[in-house]
C-alpha cells in the first residue's frame, strides 16, 4: 500500500521536473513548445554518454545536464524560437513537432536506437523497508533521491517565481511586454533567460528519469503525451498546479497498473479526461490570471 | 500537349529501364531483406544485417552462376512501411526471395503479398507461433516462443520452482511465451497465481513488479522484447525482489547476448532458455563469433544475428539446389527439409509446417573472461513448435 504510494510520488515528482519547464513556456511565455521533449532527452543522453564514455560521477553529471540543455534551450531560443513568438499558435506548434522529428533522427543517427543504460552509483541502488504487511514502505534508495531533488527545485522555483526581482519582471513582460520594455526591463533577455532555465529543467528531468524511465531515441515523443496531460490537467498559470496534478497522476498511474493490471496505463487518460470536463481550464487557474 | 508528350516521353524511359532491368535480372538474383534500422528494435536489424553480409562475405555473392545482390530496406518496426516496401521490392526490384522482418505483425502484414506472388518469405526474426500459417510461403529460420517457454516449464518444477508469476508484454510473442509456459507449467504441478501483461510501450516496470513481490512467488517468469530485458532486470533488483527470494526466469530475450554485458553483475544466475548462446560450446559457434566480433568491432552476435546468418543459408542452399529453375516454388521446395549445423548447434525446417526444428538449451548467466554469458548447462533436443502441434 504504502510502497505503492511512494513508487507513485516518486514518478509523479519526476513528471513534474520534466513538465515544469513546459509550463513556463506555455503558461509564463506563452509559446506552445513541442519540443521540450527533446530537451529532456538532450539531458538524459548527456548524462549517459559523459558516464560511459567519459566516466564522470553520476552526481556531476546531473548539473552539467542541466547546463547542457539550458546552453542548447538558450542557442536555439535566440536563433529560432525568438521569430516565432508573435506567430499563431499553429505554427508554434508545427514548428516545434518539426524540431522533436529532427532530434529523434539526429539522437538515432549518432548514438543508436538502443535502450541505454545507466549505472547508478552503489548508494542509489538499495532500499529501504519500514512496517510490515499491508502498512510496509519499501523505498528505492534512488527514488527517495529523485523525491529530494523534486521537491528542492520546487521550492526553489517557487521562490524566485514569486520573491525575487527576476520574477516580478518575469511576469510583468509577459503580461504586456511593450509596457515592460518601456519601463526599462529588457525582456529580450527575461525570456532567454527564462527559456533557457525551462530547457535546463527537462533536460535535469531527463537525466533523472533515464533509469526509471529508459532513454531512447523516441523519449522526445513518447512522454510528450505525459507533459501535455499535467500541464493541461493542472493549468499553467502557477507551478503549483502541476505540481499537484503531476503527483495526482503519478499515483494514478502506478496505483491503476497495481491494482487494475488489465487496465494499466488506460487510467491516466480516465482522469485526465473527467477532470478536463470538471474544469477544462485546468485544476488550479487563478481568477482573472492569464 | 506538352503535358501529354512529357508523359508518353516519361513512359517510354520507364519502359527502356524496364527492359535494361529485365535484361540484368537474368543474372542476379535479388534477396530483399526488410528490418527495422532504425527505432526500437533497430539492434534486431542491425545484428541480422551484419550476419547476412557476413554469410555472404564467407561464401561468396555467385551462386548457380547467379550473382547476389542484397536490397536492405528499413521499416521503422511499423507493419503498413514493411508491406509496402515488400510491394515495391517485388514489383520494382522483382526480388526473388523476401527475408527479415522484425517483429510479428510485420511478418503477418506481408505474408498474403507472398502468396500472391509465389515468393517465399524466409522470417529471420518475428517469433509468434502462428506466422508460418499465415502463407505457405513463409519459411522460418529464428524460432518461436512456445519452443522456448515450454523448456522452461520443464525445468522449473523440477528444480524447486513451484509457484510462479508471468510478466509478459502484451502483444503476440507475450501471449504466446504466456500461454505455453503456463500449460506446460501448471501440467507439471506448478501454480500460476497471476499472469500481468504490460503495455509494450508502458516502460515503467515499477508497479508490476511491486505486485510480483506482494505475491511472494518462487519465480517471476518474464518475457519483454530484447532491448527492454535489461530494464526489467535493474528494476527486479532495485526492489530487491532477489533478496526476497524471487528468482528470475525468462525466455532468453531477456539476457540478449547484445546488452547482456551493460546488465551489470545484478544478472548473474538468471536462467533463461533459447535456442542461441554467443558462448555455445561448439567450433562452428566459434568461428562464426570470430568472425561477426571482427567484422563488427564492438557487437556480439546474438540470436537475431543467428537467426540472420542461417536465413541466408538457407536461401544459398536452396538457390544451389533448385539451380534457379522453377521460380519461386522451386526454391521454396528446396527450401523445405534442409538439415544443416548452425552456430546455434543442429537444425532442421520442418517441410510439413516450415518451421524451425531445433534445441533448447537451458543457460545460467555466468562471468567468462570478464564478461557476461549465457552459459548453457541443460539441452532439449529436436523441440519442435508446440504451436504447430494441434
Amino acid at each position: 500500500m504504502l510502497t505503492i504510494l511512494f513508487d507513485g510520488i516518486a514518478y509523479g515528482m519526476l513528471l513534474f521536473i520534466l513538465s515544469v519547464g513546459l509550463a513556463v513556456t506555455m503558461g509564463l511565455m506563452n509559446f506552445i513548445n513541442l519540443a521540450h521533449g527533446a530537451f529532456a532527452m538532450v539531458g538524459g543522453y548527456i548524462t549517459v554518454l559523459l558516464m560511459q564514455k567519459m566516466g564522470v560521477p553520476f552526481l556531476l553529471c546531473l548539473p552539467l545536464a542541466f547546463i547542457g540543455s539550458a546552453l542548447l534551450g538558450g542557442v536555439l531560443e535566440r536563433t529560432l524560437y525568438r521569430p516565432l513568438y508573435h506567430k499563431p499558435h499553429l505554427d508554434q506548434v508545427l514548428f516545434s513537432i518539426g524540431l522533436t522529428f529532427m532530434a529523434v533522427a539526429c539522437a538515432d543517427y549518432f548514438i543508436g536506437s538502443s535502450q541505454q543504460i545507466v549505472q547508478l552509483p552503489e548508494w542509489l541502488k538499495g532500499r529501504t523497508e519500514i512496517g510490515e504487511g499491508a502498512l510496509m514502505l519499501g523505498m528505492g534508495h534512488y527514488r527517495v533521491f529523485i523525491i529530494v531533488v523534486c521537491a528542492a527545485l520546487t521550492v526553489g522555483l517557487q521562490y524566485v517565481l514569486t520573491k525575487t526581482r527576476f520574477g516580478s519582471q518575469l511576469r510583468a513582460s509577459v503580461d504586456d511586454q511593450r509596457v515592460a520594455a518601456g519601463m526599462g526591463i529588457n525582456v529580450n533577455m527575461i525570456f532567454l533567460g527564462t527559456f533557457a532555465v525551462g530547457s535546463g529543467l527537462a533536460g535535469l528531468g531527463g537525466a533523472l528519469g533515464a533509469e526509471v524511465l529508459g532513454l531512447e531515441p523516441t523519449f522526445a515523443l513518447k512522454y510528450m503525451t505525459y507533459f501535455l496531460i499535467v500541464v493541461a490537467v493542472g493549468g499553467t498559470s502557477s507551478i503549483t498546479g502541476p505540481l499537484l496534478a503531476a503527483l495526482l497522476l503519478g499515483i494514478a498511474d502506478v496505483a491503476g497498473k497495481y491494482y487494475i493490471p488489465k487496465l494499466g496505463g488506460f487510467i491516466v487518460y480516465s482522469l485526465m479526461i473527467l477532470i478536463l470536463i470538471w474544469r477544462p481550464q485546468g485544476l488550479f487557474v487563478r481568477k482573472g490570471g492569464k | 500537349m506538352h503535358k501529354r508528350l512529357f508523359l508518353h516521353a516519361t513512359a517510354l524511359a520507364i519502359c527502356g529501364l524496364a527492359a535494361t532491368n529485365a535484361i540484368a535480372q537474368s543474372n542476379t538474383f535479388k534477396i530483399g531483406l526488410i528490418l527495422p534500422m532504425t527505432g526500437q528494435q533497430a539492434s534486431t536489424g542491425r545484428q541480422i544485417e551484419a550476419a547476412a553480409k557476413l554469410y555472404m562475405a564467407q561464401n561468396g555473392d555467385t551462386v548457380a552462376g547467379k550473382k547476389v545482390e542484397l536490397i536492405v530496406k528499413d521499416d521503422t518496426s511499423v507493419p503498413d512501411v514493411t508491406k509496402r516496401l515488400a510491394q515495391e521490392l517485388i514489383v520494382n526490384n522483382k526480388v526473388n526471395v523476401l527475408a527479415g522482418f522484425g517483429i510479428t505483425p510485420s511478418a503477418l502484414a506481408t505474408a498474403p503479398l507472398a502468396t500472391q506472388s509465389k515468393t517465399p518469405l524466409v522470417v529471420m526474426a518475428a517469433a509468434t507461433s502462428s506466422i508460418t500459417e499465415a502463407s505457405p510461403y513463409v519459411v522460418r529460420t529464428s524460432f518461436t516462443l512456445p519452443q522456448a517457454s515450454v523448456a522452461l516449464g520443464d525445468w522449473a518444477p523440477k528444480n524447486g520452482i513451484k509457484k510462479v508469476v508471468t510478466l509478459v508484454s502484451d502483444y503476440g510473442p507475450g501471449i504466446d511465451a504466456e500461454k505455453y509456459f503456463k500449460e506446460r507449467f501448471i501440467f507439471n504441478g506448478g501454480q500460476v497465481p497471476e499472469s500481468l501483461r504490460v503495455p509494450l510501450r508502458g516502460p515503467d516496470f515499477a508497479p508490476f513488479l511491486q505486485k510480483v513481490r506482494d505475491l511472494k512467488p518462487d519465480a517471476l517468469f518474464v518475457f519483454v522484447p530484447s532491448g527492454a530485458g535489461a530494464a526489467v532486470m535493474k528494476q527486479f533488483l532495485e526492489r530487491g525482489m532477489d533478496k526476497a527470494g524471487i528468482k528470475l526466469i525468462g525466455t532468453g530475450d531477456l539476457t540478449d547476448d547484445d546488452q547482456l554485458n551493460d546488465m551489470g553483475d545484478g544478472a548473474l544466475g538468471v536462467v533463461t532458455s533459447h535456442h542461441y548462446s554467443a558462448a555455445h560450446p561448439s567450433p562452428l559457434n566459434q568461428k562464426f563469433v570470430d568472425a561477426f566480433k571482427k567484422a563488427n568491432p564492438g557487437l556480439r552476435p546474438n540470436f537475431m544475428a543467428v537467426g540472420g546468418y542461417d536465413g541466408m543459408r538457407v536461401i544459398y542452399e536452396a538457390l544451389k539446389t533448385s539451380k534457379g529453375q522453377g521460380g519461386g516454388d522451386g526454391l521454396l521446395a528446396a527450401m523445405k527439409g534442409q538439415i544443416f549445423e548452425s552456430p546455434r548447434g543442429p537444425m532442421f525446417i520442418d517441410a510439413q509446417t516450415r518451421d524451425v526444428v531445433q534445441n533448447i538449451y537451458l543457460r545460467k548467466v555466468e562471468k567468462k573472461d570478464g564478461q557476461l554469458y549465457n552459459i548453457e548447462f541443460d539441452v532439449i533436443k529436436d523441440v519442435k513448435d508446440p504451436g504447430k502441434a494441434k
